[in-house]
């Protein structure tokens, strides 16, 4: 059978499945990856710890220092609403955060959902604006590769499928809806692979970044 | 009992010899045209056309069900059941309603099978064992529910299938499916098969479809799913009088919250309105009486395929079906092993490297020069 | 006899990945910011100065290598592998366009700490062969006569007397059990002699005690500027071996931001043990001296002045404020740089590329960067406190035929002391 509704549950079920398997190993495996590789001794007098520092730049790496933000405004500015946008349509639309609590157990409130179809929309607009600047901006020219759009797209995606699968711009709902799931089980399995692993491994590299300089008494 | 031979009287010369008026005659037609979502200017064709047809003779074949279907047939309002019946359509066989039994019983259907050869409908309700399945599964006078429903649907005009065991598998087919259940779709291939899906189905589109069949000759405009789009091109979220809740994210979060005393959106109690297609938001149950969402209920989605399978009917749509955190926790668990164990062969590598490392010398760097 | 190959380029790539590494090659979204913060790119606007990009070798073999992905793909014949053509294309952006100023470890959104990885690179870089001409020359001088511009022991002995003759001080030479054992630089030595007379003037007034070491008197090391651990070690051990002999308990490395690193961070590394003494920038030491009310200075420097933060000392090493308090007590018309401290710019002359005669134009386009910093806020004079940015400031700036003079921290301080007499009839 391959109606609508067998799709969707397709996707709610063994596709689902299949994603979130591929996702945890994938991902468990990166991060063991990165571990187990260790560190070796620092012999050298350290000037302050590194746990305190390294935590700190965990956090303020999130914010680019002043100079930066004027050097690249474009950049920053659209690299912040878009991941923003994301992050608030993931955690706080009211299915997402049911999603999560169905799966794990722990809840949140939510948004109410024009708030969040808002700012879906403009996280559309943030992400088409990332795409025209990777096409355009001579370094990002140089440095992307076939990887950078691939990624693009498949979030660009999920984006989109959950925008027209909440205004139930195509029809049956069933197909709107698991396109949607589909997309978010694709970025889900490719996400240990590609660069996407920066959701997780960015507060670990953010973390040793502060603790290298930390140590030095630097805040970086 | 004797075998009733298909009346040659039209429907409208039936209708008025059981002293229905002809305002009242009018009256169903607008129902009727309403409910199919035609405008009222179809009225007059109805009633012409209703009016010269002849009464359909209909076989209803019950396989693995639970006769809640016929409940909601027998709770038809409009038309009644007893018009139904008595006037639109000439019931041959039917388990429940018929008053013949044992043989006499299967043999009206035979009879009727063979004056109305080509012509005659035939309504499914309940699922089938599959042919591969064992046919003792469900029998009646013997003969195994395939084998009724192939003998029966060979000369059929075309079959309906009458709620969801009958349209999709149902309640038999849910896994693990221990019977082989089948769809009525699934087994006949080469008859035009309608489905009017629910759990059980809405007693008026049940008679609705039978009455467009008669109005227009044909069967009216299906669905993906052989639904009639009549009844089923909605789905119950885009009519559902709680959308205004939805859509500014009002949500019941329990069945006796704040939110679902004021009638707030069901979505968080495991409400499948989003997903389902059903008239249900539309023509209400009892008379027009109420709906289940109106009652306070989630939509469970009974008239689509696979809705016992399809998660918790307490579950929101967007919870998926069979993952659970410990299933992820397993499998991260499996990763980490896996990932582990080729860092810790690299590493192992990468040390007899180290251990090899040629230092550099100032001889090396001075050939350089 | 052997030689340098890709295959022990390859070997010392695999060698320098760990889990920093792994983290940050995990986490680059390709965002280019990187590029904003370095000084070779933004002067010269091509693209493959992006800090990234320079990265490229070290991330193949991180992908191929230390990834299941990557290994993958190895099955299928889809890895892309380090060539030895690559890597000779790979030196001019590992070498000639980087400094090590560390900026883009500071900017990368995702913490990416790429002057780290750049230096690990470099490792990689010399195993296979591939490093620049002038920076192996240097290595080569380092380890056979002690210094990596070849200056003898004689040449500072002149110096010596010279600083002697002119200031009536004694400068001690192997004394043991003194309080410090300075260290200078060849440069210095070389370019800015002031500065072994400044330092005594400071030390005789503040009494301290120190020495020089017939022994090891080199605070540089061009095995970290190349990027050679071997080397780079034997080089630190020099210094511990002449420290241990004479038995002091503090090591000051000199105005000199990149012998500070070498041997204050990587050192004991190097040498894998900690030392058994402790090791100061000379900036260090003058703001503890400061603190400790043990200078006194008369006298301020009233002309417009702006300060160059040296990166290995300010941004690498965190020594930020110190310089500070310390102009502030030498000179009432002091405006920073915009972006100083630790996002202060690079001069452009770090990491090697001063040394690097080939790298000569790219130099003096990422001191563009710096000139027009200064140009910002117009001070009639730079102090700065690092012979090879003082260097370049100095070679910048007058190629761009602006007349503004560079003084060296120390210096300044050490002419403003009051004077021994003058004190002592208080
Ligand atoms: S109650 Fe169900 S059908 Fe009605 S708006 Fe909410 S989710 Fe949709
Ligand atoms: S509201 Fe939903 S579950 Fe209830 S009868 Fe209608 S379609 Fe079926
Ligand atoms: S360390 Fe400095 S010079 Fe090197 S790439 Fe980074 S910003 Fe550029
Ligand atoms: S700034 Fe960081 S994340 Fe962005 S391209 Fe450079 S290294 Fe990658």
């Amino acid at each position: 059978m391959s109606g609508s509704m067998e799709f969707l549950l397709w996707t709610k079920g063994p596709m689902f499945d299949i994603a979130l398997a591929i996702f945890a190993i994938g991902l468990f495996a990166r991060l063991a990856e990165i571990f187990l590789l260790g560190r070796k001794p620092n012999y050298a007098e350290p000037r302050a710890g590194e746990w305190l520092p390294g935590l700190r730049t965990v956090f303020t790496r999130t914010i680019a220092d002043p100079g930066t933000f004027q050097r690249a405004s474009f950049n920053v500015v659209v690299g912040w609403v878009w991941h923003i946008g994301f992050l608030i349509a993931l955690l706080l639309f009211v299915p997402h955060a049911e999603l999560i609590k169905g799966l794990f157990g722990i809840a949140w409130p939510a948004l109410p959902n024009p708030v969040v179809d808002l700012v879906t929309a403009i996280t559309l607009i943030a992400l088409v604006a990332t795409l025209v600047h990777r096409l355009t901006h001579p370094v990002k020219q140089r440095i992307s590769t076939i990887e950078d759009y691939l990624v693009w797209t498949v979030v660009f995606l999920v984006v989109l499928t959950g925008y027209l699968a909440y205004h139930r711009l195509v029809n049956p709902y069933p197909v709107a809806l698991g396109m949607h799931i589909l997309m978010a089980e694709i970025l889900l399995i490719i996400l240990p692979f590609t660069k996407l692993t920066h959701i997780f491994t960015t507060f670990i590299a953010r973390w040793y970044n502060g603790a290298a300089f930390g140590r030095k008494g630097v805040q970086s | 009992m004797p075998v009733r031979k298909t009346p040659d009287k039209t429907l409208g010369e039936s209708l008025r010899d059981h002293g229905l008026s002809r305002r009242g005659f009018l009256k169903f037609c607008a129902a009727t045209a309403s409910m199919m979502a035609l405008p009222p200017s179809m009225v007059p064709v109805i009633a012409a056309a209703l009016d010269a047809a002849r009464r359909p003779s209909v076989i209803w074949l019950s396989f693995q069900e639970c006769t809640g279907c016929t409940e909601s047939l027998t709770r038809s309002h409009a038309p009644t059941l007893e018009d139904l019946i008595l006037n639109i359509i000439s019931l041959d066989y039917h388990h429940t309603l018929q008053a013949a039994a044992g043989e006499a019983a299967e043999e009206a259907r035979l009879q009727a099978m063979e004056d109305n050869k080509g012509e005659y409908l035939v309504i499914v309700d309940g699922s089938i064992p599959g042919p591969d399945s064992n046919p003792g599964f469900s029998t009646v006078a013997g003969q195994s529910n395939y084998d009724i429903l192939m003998e029966t649907v060979e000369h059929a005009a075309a079959v309906i299938a009458v709620g969801t065991c009958a349209a999709f598998g149902g309640l038999p087919q849910a896994n693990p499916n221990p019977t082989g259940a089948r769809s009525v779709m699934d087994l006949v291939k080469d008859k035009p098969v309608i489905n009017v899906s629910g759990c059980p189905p809405i007693p008026m589109v049940i008679t609705g479809v039978l009455t467009h069949y008669l109005t227009f000759g044909r069967l009216p405009e299906l669905d993906a799913y052989h639904r009639p789009l009549a009844f089923f091109g909605q789905s119950i979220h885009d009519r559902c009088y709680r959308r205004p809740f939805y859509d500014r994210g009002l949500f019941a979060e329990s069945f006796d919250d704040e939110g679902a005393k004021l009638g707030w959106c069901l979505y968080r109690l495991g409400c499948k309105g989003p997903s389902t297609y059903n008239a249900c938001a539309t023509m209400k149950w009892n008379d027009g009486t109420s709906w289940p969402i109106e009652s306070g209920h989630p939509c469970l989605g009974c008239s689509e395929p696979s809705f016992w399978d399809a998660g918790g009917f307490y579950e929101p749509l967007s919870v998926p079906i069979t993952a659970t955190s410990g299933a992820i926790l397993a499998a991260g668990a499996l990763g980490a092993v896996v990932g582990g164990a080729a860092t810790v062969l690299a590493k192992k590598e990468t040390k007899t490297i180290v251990a090899h490392r040629q230092p550099v010398t100032v001889e090396e760097l001075e050939d350089k020069l | 006899m052997s030689e340098l190959t890709l295959e022990r380029g390859l070997a010392a790539f695999r060698a320098e990945i760990d889990a920093p590494t792994a983290a940050f090659f995990s986490s680059c979204v390709h965002c280019g910011i990187c590029a904003q913060s370095c000084p070779f790119y933004l002067e010269t606007g091509d693209p493959k100065y992006t800090p990234i990009l320079k990265l490229e070798p070290l991330r193949l073999v991180w992908e191929n290598e230390f990834t299941l992905w990557g290994k993958l793909k190895g099955l299928f014949g889809l890895q892309q592998k380090v060539t030895d053509e690559m890597l000779a294309e790979w030196e001019e952006l590992l070498y000639d366009s980087c400094s090590m100023c560390g900026r883009c470890s500071l900017v990368c959104p995702v913490g990416n700490d790429l002057a780290y990885m750049i230096r690990k690179s470099r490792e990689g870089m010399v195993q296979s062969g591939h490093a620049p001409e002038g920076l192996i020359a240097a290595s080569v001088r380092a380890i056979q006569t002690g210094s990596p511009m070849g200056l003898q022991w004689k040449t500072l002995a002149v110096q010596i007397k010279h600083v002697e003759d002119s200031t009536g001080m004694e400068v001690p030479v192997d004394k043991a059990g003194v309080d410090y054992l300075v260290l200078l630089s060849s440069m210095e030595i070389i370019n800015f002699p002031e500065y072994l007379e400044a330092i005594a003037k400071i030390f005789d007034h503040a009494g301290v005690t120190w020495t020089l070491s017939t022994q090891c008197f080199e605070a540089t090391n061009a095995g970290i500027q190349i990027g050679n651990k071997d080397i780079a070690a034997q080089l630190v051990e020099r210094v511990v071996a002449a420290a241990e002999k004479l038995k002091v308990a503090n090591v000051i490395s000199p105005e000199c931001g990149h012998a500070y690193t070498a041997i204050r961070w990587e050192g004991p590394n190097l040498i894998g043990r900690p030392y058994p003494f402790r090791v100061f920038h000379i900036i260090e030491v003058l703001d503890e001296l400061r603190a400790a009310g043990r200078i006194q200075t008369e006298g301020m420097e009233s002309d417009r002045l702006s300060m160059h933060d040296p990166c290995n000392l300010a941004r690498k090493s965190g020594v930020i404020q110190q310089q500070r308090n310390l102009m502030n007590l030498v000179a009432d018309n002091f405006v920073e740089l915009k972006e100083h401290g630790k996002f202060q710019w690079c001069c452009g002359a770090g990491g090697g590329v001063s040394s690097n005669e080939r790298a000569e134009p790219l130099k003096l386009a990422a001191f563009k960067r710096k000139k027009a910093q200064i140009e910002e806020v117009a001070p009639e004079r730079m102090v700065t406190m690092c012979a090879t940015c003082r260097t370049q400031l100095e070679e910048g700036l007058e190629e761009f035929n602006m007349e503004i003079p560079v003084v060296g921290l120390t210096e300044m301080i050490a002419d403003h002391l009051v004077e021994k007499e003058a004190r002592e009839h208080e």
